[in-house]
């Protein structure tokens, strides 16, 4: 999250340093006029929040014994936490396998729809980015409702051919459950992503192509996946940070599978539960702020070994 | 691609300013009541005469009632009543409203199991400053037993929970089956009728940590200890707890337990189509059955909680709480008053025609309520089983001073066993760690084992 939103003020002091190049003395506060409302409130639901709960990770408080600052202790906790590593591996899975399924199946959506060859391709575009539309927290619960095992659609398949189908949320099945609904709800997004990007690559590019006698894969492969590919780094830096933020459909799927969906499943199930029910709140900021760094770094090198490719 | 960005931003931003809300508060300096934290009954009436507004935190039904009652009763007085969450919700509210120095109500709902923790954290009024001690003898000995700690009296009881075993005699007749009184009988009881079909069970359970504790409890456990309010001991392994464990893991192991979550809608469709065929609960539970389960009235019977030693009556409570009044409120002779009226004078009464289960020995022994007929329980005077329930309950039983977090996270430890059917001991073991790891990191001082 820190990485998409430090772009900005990069990019204005970048403006503001060739301007007061120009024009000496004074121009300088022209820009921070127009940025000044944005600053404000970057800087306070932001940078206040951030930089607090690193203040807060310096301390620890407990129930007996008061507030005291204890240094990085907290950090050194965290790197010894089984359960915060259990639950970093567990979105580590997911980000490696439930990522690309969904951006292949967006890539393949928007190939698709940009082909041309669809019949109702607005059609199947509304229809796939869709369940985008539809709340994470609905979602969960309707796709919760189908996973039942007794009442739900699984029980209804079980009944219908006589079979019995594994329990989606038990043990062993409950990541990919969660994969499930995740990708629903996130194909359609990317695929418009991917979309857009096909849609602005200049149409002179296939005629050419067509001329020097190039089918439809050879296109694919030499035009527009090229040109997809600042599109294919930005949908998957978002999902990286996606999965590593995972929390509304597991802690919403966790009153239908208690005993599977533990309080540590993912890091910030973690440091929700250890803040608003344990009050251990120094070291889930601890957590939140181990995550913020860890994201921060594995998009970053994501973005930029995508954006080297590309030149 | 922006939408995603921003909605995971707020998302992040939601959570940190969260944080920072939290931690403002606590920074800040908690700006103790003015108001007197002693007081007799002149100085309460004096307070009850002055203009004052009171709230209340509750989700027991009858509050509002007793509520609009008190207001009559005493014009001068506004009482808000504020439903902030059913049990753990409301104690993450409550908690977060304590640390924060600000927020928290004049007076608040709290169950026995989670008193400890509110009490033990110096959060609570002491009750004894009103002169309240001298209601001991209004209450059950096991009530007034969980709201006396640290030689303080914490809150008022409101309701208890003595355990019985509810369970559905058509299922019992159509098999031919016996009803247990002792848990060899249960066991018994449960292959015989999951045998005889098996859609049938003879009771749900996936893993539920009140249950739990309970259950110890009945069968002689006292595995919390609590000594100057900061050194715990805790010992999920002693010869109750084991009893417990050996004997339902039998049941969690055989899968003769339907793995249906208590309080959802199969829950009660099980209920009511005898597929889950006893519950052993609190006395609270037939209002419950009246409301969720009409569709088998006639069917439901309550008996003695089966006991482990044949003819040896015993049982535990389950559930039930009472309300506290908490050190943040100005008001705290008010809120005295209040709540005085409502767990000690006629709240009382409208708590139990709202389905409360009574803690007060003059109700419980009241000879209406005793011979009250339930048609819902085809007219068995069920009172008479509960009210010689509560009088059962097992003596000596403590709670942790941070049992809500501990009950928190036993579907981490004790549900593996649930979700493997494998032995509940592991998991007990595991939930005791867990547990100690907590209560050291919070700075008490704990024993982990005997």
């Amino acid at each position: 999250m820190t990485t998409v939103s430090q772009d900005p003020p990069k990019a204005v002091t970048r403006r503001l340093g060739r301007g007061s190049a120009s024009h000496k003395a004074k121009l300088d506060w022209t820009g921070w006029k127009f940025i000044g409302p944005f600053m404000l409130i970057f800087a306070f639901v932001l940078v206040a929040p951030v930089v607090y709960s690193i203040y807060l990770s310096f301390f620890k408080d407990q129930l007996v014994g008061g507030n005291s600052f204890v240094g990085f202790a907290n950090y050194v906790q965290v790197l010894g936490d089984s359960k915060f590593w259990e639950s970093l591996g567990r979105v580590s899975i997911f980000l490696v396998v439930q990522v690309p399924i969904m951006l292949l199946l967006a890539l393949f959506a928007a190939l698709a729809i940009d082909s041309a060859r669809l019949h109702f391709p607005a059609f199947f575009r509304i229809g796939i980015f869709l369940p985008y539309a539809v709340p994470a927290v609905v979602a969960t619960l309707m796709w919760g409702f189908m996973y039942g095992v007794r009442f739900g659609l699984v029980a209804n398949i079980n009944d219908f051919f006589g079979i019995s189908l594994p329990d989606p949320l038990s043990n062993e099945w409950v990541l990919a459950s969660i994969g499930n609904i995740v990708t629903w709800e996130f194909v359609g997004y990317n695929m418009l992503l991917f979309y857009a990007a096909l849609r602005v690559i200049p149409t002179d590019l296939y005629e050419a192509a067509e001329l020097d006698g190039a089918n439809h894969l050879r296109i694919i492969r030499n035009i527009k996946l090229p040109a997809l590919r600042p599109a294919i780094v930005i949908g998957t830096i978002f999902s990286i940070i996606g999965s590593f933020q995972l929390f509304n459909e597991p802690n919403i799927l966790k009153p239908l599978a208690k005993n599977t969906i533990v309080t540590s499943f993912t890091p910030n199930m973690y440091a929700y539960n250890l803040s608003f029910s344990g009050q251990q709140y120094n070291y889930a900021a601890t957590i939140a702020i181990v995550m913020g760094v860890a994201t921060a770094v594995i998009a970053l090198v994501v973005q930029n070994r995508g954006s080297r490719k590309e030149v | 691609m922006k939408i995603r960005s921003t909605r995971r931003l707020r998302r992040g931003a939601a959570a940190l300013t969260g944080v920072l809300a939290l931690g403002l508060a606590l920074s800040a300096c908690s700006s103790a009541g003015t108001s007197a934290e002693t007081g007799n009954a002149d100085d309460i009436a004096k307070a009850l005469d002055t203009e004052t507004t009171i709230t209340v935190w509750a989700w027991a039904p009858a509050v509002e009632q007793i509520a609009k009652d008190f207001e009559k009763e005493h014009p001068k007085i506004t009482v808000k009543v504020v439903n902030a969450g059913t049990g753990n919700d409301q104690y993450v509210k409550l908690q977060n409203a304590i640390k924060a120095g600000s927020g928290a109500p004049d007076v608040a709902q709290i169950e026995y199991y989670a008193l400890p923790q509110f009490a033990l954290s110096d959060s609570l009024v002491d009750l004894k400053g009103f002169g309240f001690d001298s209601f001991a003898d209004k209450y059950t000995d096991s009530t007034w037993n969980s709201v006396s700690l640290n030689n303080g009296i914490y809150a008022l009881p409101q309701d208890s929970g003595p355990m019985a075993l509810f369970y559905n005699k058509a299922v019992f007749d159509q098999y031919g089956i016996a009803v247990p009184t002792t848990w060899d009988e249960y066991v018994a009881a449960a292959k015989q009728l999951h045998a005889a079909d098996p859609t049938k069970y003879i009771t749900n359970d996936t893993g539920d940590a009140g249950f739990t504790t309970s259950m110890i409890w009945q069968a002689g456990g006292q595995p919390y200890k609590t000594e100057k309010s900061t050194d715990v001991s805790i010992n999920l392994q002693d010869a109750g707890s084991k009893k417990f464990a050996d004997t339902w893991s039998e049941l969690v192991e055989g899968g003769l337990v339907s793995p249906i979550s208590s309080w959802s809608d199969e829950w009660y469709k099980g209920l009511g189509d005898g597929s889950i065929a006893t519950l052993t609960i609190g006395a609270w539970m037939p209002g419950n059955l009246e409301s969720g389960v009409a569709q088998a009235s006639g069917n439901w019977r309550v008996a003695p909680m089966p006991t482990w030693e044949k003819g040896q009556a015993a049982s535990a409570e389950n559930g039930g709480g009472g309300d506290a009044i908490l050190k943040q409120s100005k008001n705290k002779l008010a809120a005295a008053g209040f709540l005085q009226y409502m767990n000690e004078g006629e709240g009382t009464q409208t708590s139990i025609a709202k389905g409360g289960f009574p803690s007060t020995v003059a109700d419980l022994n009241n000879d209406s309520f005793l011979n009250y007929e339930s048609p819902y329980f085809g007219g068995q005077k069920i009172n008479q089983v509960l009210v010689q329930s509560s009088k059962d309950v097992v003596k000596g039983w403590q709670y942790l001073p941070f049992q809500v977090y501990s009950n928190s996270i036993f579907n981490d430890t004790v549900g593996k066993s649930y979700a493997d059917k494998s032995d509940l001991n592991t998991g007990l073991e595991a939930w005791q760690k867990a547990t100690a790891d907590y209560g050291n990191e919070q700075g008490f001082t704990v024993k982990s084992g005997n």
